[in-house]
């Protein structure tokens, strides 16, 4: 059986579910959280390249390289608000984190 | 079964798998390990699917850079992390109802639709043949000419987010001494020397 595009839409379906679950499972920990926005995008990026190879389109590729720019300052900038975060009120809890409710 | 089956398998198969040890690890610490295993896979995935470029921008950018990072701030922060997971499995029943509807649509999705044969007339930068020239070299050659702006925007939301991170986490502790650059240039003989009559035998 030759491995096509149904094949990995499905592993990245299941990969963005993963995902999902994990921002779930994990409300406590933003740490964890993030992870699991990060394995989404990966899951996002499976798709593109997928169907550029499969329409033979480069544009696919190219966006796909957009989104892990944007996936990686989006990891930095997290994870800096995390750390000042941290610095002024020595916990990460989610539930803690009400500062900007009116 | 070919190899290449095999080793879509064997990606699939063991991303997956790391890809639950993320989010279900009793360790943030072993949560990035098995982070940086699941982008390993997926740049193998990426490079059975012939886009051996991103599979090594994948590598570079996300196990080098932000795996890296998260590791360096998961040792950092000193967070009991026991105490976080607490109440965990409230949270697993409504997660995993909310999980299995969403992967119950995407797989019908999936399954349900086929590409129209009028898509593949639209296609705007059609893949060179492997043959005629590697993936690098034909990404490279409408990323700097037709893509050229998104390029540079993706520059620039980098330096964007670098700027932010270190506006972010930089802090002026009150009492550490800082160089002063314009009080050095602005030193001169008058302001540096004094100079006084000393009488002798008496000293200053």
């Amino acid at each position: 059986m030759a491995i096509g595009l149904a094949h990995y839409l499905t592993v990245a379906a299941v990969l963005f579910t993963i995902g999902i679950f994990g921002i779930f499972l994990n409300r406590k920990n933003v740490i964890v959280i993030l992870m699991s926005i990060e394995l989404m995008l990966l899951a996002v990026n499976i798709n593109f390249v997928a169907f550029s190879v499969q329409l033979a389109d480069l544009v696919g590729q190219v966006f796909a390289l957009l989104v892990l720019t944007v996936a990686a300052g989006e990891a930095a900038i997290g994870l800096a608000i995390l750390v000042v975060y941290f610095r002024n009120r020595g916990s990460i809890a989610v539930e803690d984190i009400n500062l900007m409710k009116g | 079964m070919t190899l290449a089956t095999l080793f879509f398998y064997l990606f699939s198969a063991v991303m997956l798998a790391s890809a639950v040890m993320v989010i279900s690890s009793r360790n943030p610490v072993h949560s990035v390990l098995f982070l940086i295993l699941a982008f390993f896979n997926a740049a193998g995935l990426f490079i059975l699917l012939g886009a051996e470029f991103l599979a090594m921008i994948l590598v570079v950018v996300y196990v080098g850079a932000v795996a890296v990072l998260f590791l360096f701030v998961v040792m950092m922060l000193d967070i009991d992390f026991a105490e976080l997971r607490q109440g965990m499995l409230n949270y697993l029943p409504v997660g995993a109802t909310i999980g299995l509807i969403l992967m119950v649509e995407l797989v019908l999705v999936v399954a349900g639709w086929s590409i129209s044969p009028d898509l593949l007339k639209t296609v705007t930068s059609p893949a060179p043949s492997v043959t005629d020239m590697t993936n690098t070299e034909a990404l490279g050659r409408i990323l700097y000419t037709k893509y050229i702006y998104y390029f540079q925007a993706a520059g620039l939301i980098l330096l964007v987010s670098m700027i932010g991170a270190i506006v972010l986490t930089l802090r002026h502790k009150p009492n550490v001494k800082r160089q002063n650059v314009s009080d050095q240039v602005a030193r001169g003989p008058a302001t540096a020397i004094e100079i006084r009559d000393v009488k002798p035998g008496q000293g200053i």
